[in-house]
């Protein structure tokens, strides 16, 4: 995981829930920053505009931290990569 | 405090065009949810809805008419007419002006509004259609009824989300029990399929992706739904004098605020709602046979909702009749306890319990009979409808075989 993105995780989840960026760690789980479903799903919201990314439902169940949260966001950025790759070459 | 009577049904909805129709489908089990026909969906997340399907003004309304009013609207008023016809009215110059409407509409003429602003932000047009203002307020309902039977009594609209008919209903079943009025048309309707409200669901990742499972543990979300639930409610002594038919009775209502969260739902509002509603209509736990849940199938509202009802019912709650008719009708949100409201008057009058539908895997969560698949048969003597809105805003109807 680069430390860009985990920087960008990290800020889209402070600016959402409106606290301070520090607060936010590669550690944090979801419960101790006190973000509840309604929070996640704004989150979810910044993360799609941030990454231009679509996060499926699916995908998220079982995410309950930043760190989970990454390596998320990095495999749906690993698709979409591969996805504009497959259509270069075509 | 006079007793009031249900002498008037009308509804719209996925499961048919009136309360015939959709009293057949809910002995049927048969869920109306449905690929969704009127708004293009390839680029939402959820593809299902519970539409009316292929529906046209065309045989309810003169074109002319149809220009000033809101799918929403019309079905409100296609409701009503059914309900005043069903019961009969014999309307006088007195009663036309001392009857009450109260309507309940969540988020007013949607298709009307998005259709307007796809033209200034879309299209860049630099005018929206002049009726865009009347087409949409959520009370054109409640005018457009009042338009067409001539009623000059107290006429409003409640709007308090997924409760709001709830409310409504509750509102006119106090008005004609304290003597404001001997007659109130009350109900809701509602009309979600707009694009931007659609994307607008999809955001808050509510919706099933496949359909609706209340209480199953394979539950996904809610499906949206359309209509109108209409109800013409009188006097008890009033109807019984003129001979009228008796559906069944209103005889409790009772509201709550969570005061808790904007979206997540709370156990002991609704709790507080539930008991409200059975203290109003001087009504004891044991004496309810059947809930016509919420039920909305989010994983939140059935386990909570479940809970409340552990809670209000105690070991009761391993005899009570639970189900939510969404599972067929969908979510119609502002229409949909007005729907239920019907669901359940019918559950009692034809001695036929609507079923959940869809439900496939019991939840340990949700450990209530929820009438899984078949509807079944029984009298039933009280029963209860529950509305529990976003926003937090509870409403409960208590309703009496006749």
């Amino acid at each position: 995981m680069s430390d860009d993105l985990i920087e960008r995780v990290r800020k889209s989840i402070a600016s959402s829930k409106r606290i301070p960026l520090e607060t936010v760690t590669i550690d944090s789980d979801f419960q101790q920053l006190g973000i509840d479903s309604m929070d996640a799903v704004e989150i979810l919201f910044a993360l799609e505009n941030e990454f231009d990314i679509n996060i499926p439902d699916d995908e998220v169940r079982s995410v309950r931290g930043v760190r989970d949260m990454c390596a998320g966001v990095e495999k749906l950025l690993a698709a979409k990569a591969a996805a504009a790759e497959a259509q270069a070459g075509q | 405090m006079r007793r009031v009577a249900i002498t008037g049904l009308g509804a719209i909805c996925a499961l048919g065009r009136n309360v015939a129709e959709v009293a057949e489908s809910l002995r049927q089990g048969r869920s109306g949810i449905a690929p969704i026909e009127s708004t293009d969906t390839s680029q939402v997340r959820f593809r299902n809805g519970a539409e009316v399907h292929g529906y046209t003004h065309k045989g309810y309304f003169e074109d002319r008419q149809a220009d000033f009013i809101d799918r929403f609207a019309q079905f409100a008023v296609i409701a009503a007419r059914e309900a005043v016809a069903c019961a009969g009215v014999v309307w006088t110059p007195e009663l036309r002006e001392t009857a009450a409407i109260v309507t309940g509409s969540c988020v007013g003429g949607k298709c009307t509004e998005d259709d307007g602003f796809r033209d200034v932000y879309k299209l860049a047009l630099n005018r929206v259609h002049p009726l865009t203002i009347p087409k949409t307020m959520a009370n054109a309902g409640a005018s457009h009824i009042s338009m067409e039977f001539g009623i000059t009594g107290p006429s409003f609209t409640i709007s308090t989300a997924c409760s709001s008919s709830a409310h409504a209903i509750g509102q006119a079943f106090w008005m004609v029990r304290n003597g404001m009025t001997d007659l109130a048309l009350a109900g809701g309707s509602e009309a979600p399929f707009s694009y931007g409200l659609l994307k607008a669901w999809e955001a808050m990742r509510v919706v099933s992706p496949e359909t609706c499972r209340p209480f199953s543990k394979d539950r996904r979300g809610m499906i949206l739904g359309e209509g109108a639930g209409m109800l013409v409610l009188e006097p008890l002594d009033v109807a019984l004098a003129r001979g009228a038919r008796v559906h069944a009775e209103l005889v409790g209502f009772g509201m709550s605020a969570d005061a808790c969260h904007i979206t997540q739902p709370s156990g002991e509002g609704a709790a507080k709602a539930m008991r409200a509603a059975l203290r109003d209509g001087g009504l004891a736990p044991e004496s309810i046979g059947y809930v016509n849940a919420h039920g909305t199938g989010t994983l939140a509202n059935d386990a909570t909702e479940t809970a409340a009802l552990h809670a209000v019912f105690g070991a009761h709650a391993a005899k009570l009749a639970v189900s939510s008719t969404k599972s067929m009708h969908g979510h119609a949100l502002g229409a949909a306890a007005a729907l239920e409201c019907v669901a359940t008057a019918l559950a009692l009058r034809d001695g036929v319990l609507p079923p959940t539908a869809n439900y496939s895997v019991p939840d340990p969560e949700c450990d209530l009979d929820v009438i899984p698949n078949q509807a079944r048969q029984a009298q039933v003597e009280f029963a209860i409808s529950n509305s529990f809105a976003f926003g937090g805003l509870n409403a409960v109807l208590a309703l009496r075989r006749a």
